[in-house]
């Protein structure tokens, strides 16, 4: 047996090129690029089900469009969204409470495995 | 309708669910199908409209900040390359393009390697009905320019097989070569091999071929259509390659063409072929992945076995002369250094008349024409926008070749 989900992502044998000045970007806008490509696999497996229930009669496609949530629903799916914002979003929520928090809870480990051997 | 509500304002490339699947096939999911059209959107849209968007940042800024610094034009493609590398908005469509063919490896290969067993199996199963059209050489070394780095940055390239039998990335390249073109190959990916048998069927009609010899052929793809086109041939078709040559022998019978043989030969030595032996010899985008004296052995050695009056032929995109704009040069250029095709630049730099003459061939025999991919994807029904090439990927290409008089 092969390992095919290692093997899937393996490097080409030669050296990979970097464009953009700074590497990590560039290492960040791949990953943001394979995520947007999942993104476009999983809308395309939306509209399949959609087309499907359509033509098995279960739903019509004009009813997604014209649905209308009750303000339960709206609560819920509006949480969702924040939710969702908030979890992609968290390394910058995280910076910025560094930002703001007193220099005592910012303290590197280095530092600090240092004093706890120390003391 | 008036002219203007028929034109439309965007080419969609074709859903990959019209590729053609033969029992070879991988199997594709629902996702994977999902994957590549997303891949082949993306390919579209960087050849659309960011790449364009290179001319336009050479024009305004790299080309008059060089001028103003330098006081004076480039010289080379080498200095326009290294003055894009600063531009920003070159880097970003190069990262974008380099992220969309690792993923187009990555979407293949997750989609073959987990099937990686069964495929095996059906390959060697259709092989086993033919066993005397596939002629491999387990002892034929990688020649050292397709060794030294992954072709098209296909990990493990053409000639790794992770177990016995395996074939994932010769079903890989199957299967994907239809995103990267974005289906202008057409539905079993031949659109090239189709273009070449069409003018030679069209512009030779008296010549009638007995045997035919395909170098660098891959799974097959291209020599199928010289196969179907010239029935009462016997076609070659040679690689070193075994995966693929295992593959494309599986494909071959899989389709029911039986007047075609593969063969694990290195090109630059076809001394088990006599003098004269053969009547046409095709070369379809082989000779970039070659080395500079690959293809001078790889000449001399189509001039000996070609018979009189035979015909050597070979599809490329264009070669680079004085007359192609530096800038031109540099963006065909770019898949050289960044898709793991290094010798592509020297290959276009090469004159091919030089090449063949210094082989043998007449000046008065030479030929060069251009070729268009026959691409049955197309809806001939819909108008089209208008194209804008895809420089060193567009399925238009120039043929060379020479009559052997």
């Amino acid at each position: 047996m092969i390992n095919d989900i290692l093997l899937s992502s393996n490097k080409a044998k030669g050296k990979r090129p970097y464009f953009l000045e700074d590497k990590t970007v560039e290492r960040v806008l791949n990953i943001t690029m394979a995520v947007a490509g999942e993104l476009a696999v999983m809308h395309e497996r939306l509209d399949t089900i959609e087309r499907l229930l359509e033509k098995k009669n279960i739903l019509q496609r004009s009813e997604i469009e014209s649905f209308i949530p009750n303000s339960e629903e709206a609560e819920e799916r509006q949480r969702w969204h924040a939710t969702y914002i908030a979890r992609v979003l968290r390394t910058v929520q995280q910076e910025l409470e560094a930002l703001q928090q007193d220099p005592s809870h910012n303290r590197s480990m280095e530092e600090i495995a240092e004093e706890l051997g120390r003391i | 309708m008036d002219a203007k509500s028929q034109t439309p304002a965007v080419n969609l490339p074709p859903v990959y669910s019209l590729i053609a699947r033969h029992e070879v096939f991988p199997e594709v999911s629902h996702d994977e199908t999902a994957r590549y059209n997303f891949l082949a959107n993306l390919n579209r849209h960087l050849a659309t409209y960011i790449s364009p968007g290179n001319k336009i940042a050479f024009d305004k800024r790299v080309q008059p900040n060089f001028v103003a610094e330098h006081g004076r034009d480039f010289q080379t493609r080498d200095e326009v390359k290294e003055a894009m590398k600063q531009d920003p908005h070159y880097q970003s469509w190069a990262a974008l393009r380099r992220s969309t063919m690792e993923m187009r490896q990555q979407g293949g290969r997750s989609m073959t390697l987990r099937q990686a067993e069964d495929l095996a199996k059906k390959v060697a199963n259709l092989n086993a009905k033919s066993p005397e059209t596939l002629i491999l050489d387990p002892n034929l070394k990688t020649p050292y320019y397709l060794s030294i780095m992954d072709n098209h940055c296909m990990p493990g390239s053409y000639h790794t097989e992770l177990f016995e039998g395996d074939v994932s990335n010769a079903a890989n390249y199957d299967s994907g070569l239809f995103v990267t073109s974005g289906g202008m190959l057409g539905k079993y990916t031949d659109g090239g091999g189709k273009a070449i048998a069409s003018w030679v069927l069209s512009n030779a009609p008296d010549f009638k071929p007995k045997r035919i010899l395909d170098i660098g052929c891959g799974i097959g793809h291209n020599t199928l259509p010289l196969a179907t086109a010239f029935p009462d041939a016997e076609v070659i078709g040679l690689d070193t390659g075994g995966p693929m040559l295992k593959y494309g022998h599986a494909r071959a019978v899989a389709l029911g063409i039986k007047n075609v043989k593969f063969m694990q030969i290195n090109a630059e030595n076809l001394s088990m072929f006599e003098n004269e032996s053969f009547d046409w010899v095709q070369t379809t985008m082989f000779l970039h992945e070659t080395s500079s004296k690959a293809m001078v052995n790889i000449g001399n050695e189509i001039f000996r076995i070609l018979k009189p009056n035979g015909l050597s032929l070979h599809i490329e995109q264009p070669q680079y002369t004085a007359e192609m704009p530096l800038y031109e040069q540099f963006i065909r250029d770019w898949d050289a250094f960044y898709n793991n095709e290094p010798f592509w630049g020297a290959m276009h730099d090469v004159d091919m008349n030089d090449w063949m003459i210094s082989t043998g061939f007449k000046r008065e025999n030479l030929l060069q024409f251009g070729a268009r991919s026959i691409n049955d994807n197309e809806d001939h029904t819909k108008p089209k926008a208008p194209e804008v090439e895809d420089h060193g990927r567009s399925a238009i290409w120039n043929v060379f070749g020479a009559w052997k008089k």
